[in-house]
């Protein structure tokens, strides 16, 4: 019996197919990754004038102009970072800055921790880029402070201590530097 | 002199083979099947988020619910900012019924995972988002995000 082999394939079509495939693929998917800045809204059950003390709260508004103003002084953005960072850590125990309180944190121990919050408000007309660069400068303090703590406690950034999965440590850092943002309502003018 | 340059004798090159052709496509579909995502809508507003340092990426996109704000983007709809909510135009008040059919596509279990998206262009008037924001606390919806792209903060 004659050995017949089988006709053979064209396979010159393979690459039409693929690139049909490839060019369908571009079009309905998007390559960018989602990331955001994550906040956590306040409850409505939470009552909106919890007391606290002045001297623990810095005020931060952004007018119509998209202008700061911090407890009570016009400020440029780019100051915004220092006077947050100095807020909340109160490196020389300020009696105008926020008051501290000794807490024990798991894995370093007795700490002081200091009772500050930061309430940012904004106008009706405020541009929402300026009100995210604004708290965008916020963050940039609370993530300094962290870092700065979490490489003079375990000589890495805060950022490496998630990434390693050290979550206790991450937490005590966490604990130190609360970040405590509050976006409250804006101003209605009553008169 | 003549000999030198010779002419072509009409053989020809030899034909280069296209048979890894496919292969080499294959390669780049698969690398584009794993790094991107499918488009979630069409977007009816312009936007343009803000661009910010201290981000964080999400970790499962399937628990993100987007609000898009932003200028329509067509023309007779006029200027002013609007909502988008799935495929469609929507007002504040719808943001709350929204939100709500959304958890209902997710189990119990996953509920207080969800977190609301806010793909604001970056010229919008904070009034409207301010009052979503509103909306999204009378539904107990308080974890949000901002949607930023990285970069130095504009503005």
């Amino acid at each position: 019996m004659k050995n017949v082999s089988p006709p053979q394939i064209n396979a010159g079509s393979m690459a039409d197919i693929a690139f049909l495939l490839l060019v369908f693929f571009l079009v309905v998917t998007t390559i960018d990754a989602d990331a955001g800045m994550f906040r956590k809204l306040a409850s409505m059950d939470e009552v909106e004038s919890q007391k606290i003390h002045e001297r623990n709260i810095l005020n931060v508004w952004v007018n119509k102009e998209d202008k700061i103003m911090i407890d009570g002084k016009e400020v440029e953005l780019f100051q915004v970072y220092d006077i947050a960072t100095n807020f909340i850590e109160n490196p020389k125990n300020d009696v105008l800055l926020p008051q501290k309180e000794w807490k024990t944190i798991p894995v370093l121990g007795e700490r002081e921790v200091s009772k500050q919050v930061i309430s940012i408000q904004n106008d009706e007309s405020t541009s929402y880029g300026q009100y995210i660069a604004v708290q965008n400068e916020l963050a940039r303090a609370y993530n300094h402070l962290r870092d700065q703590l979490s490489e003079q406690e375990f000589q890495m950034t805060f950022e490496e201590l998630k990434k390693t999965g050290a979550i206790e440590k991450a937490n005590a850092i966490k604990t130190i530097y609360p970040m405590r943002i509050s976006e409250a309502l804006p101003i209605v003018s009553t008169n | 002199m003549a000999s030198k340059f010779k002419k072509d004798d009409g053989k020809g090159d030899p034909a280069i083979s296209t048979a890894s052709l496919p292969d080499i496509v294959f390669m780049l579909l698969f690398f584009f099947m794993v790094t991107t995502v499918m488009r979630e809508v069409d977007l009816k507003v312009n936007v343009v988020v803000p661009s910010a340092t201290e981000i964080q990426k999400f970790k499962n996109k399937s628990l993100v619910t987007y609000i898009y704000i932003g200028s329509p983007t067509e023309k007779k709809l006029g200027t002013s900012s609007r909502i988008q909510l799935g495929d469609a135009y929507a007002e504040v008040k719808d943001v709350g019924a929204y939100i709500e059919t959304r958890r209902g596509e997710h189990d119990e279990a996953e509920v207080p995972l969800l977190v609301t998206a806010f793909k604001v262009d970056r010229e919008t008037k904070m009034g409207i988002v301010t009052e979503v924001k509103q909306e999204l606390r009378k539904v107990s919806a308080l974890k949000i995000s901002y949607s930023t792209v990285e970069g130095l903060a504009s503005n």
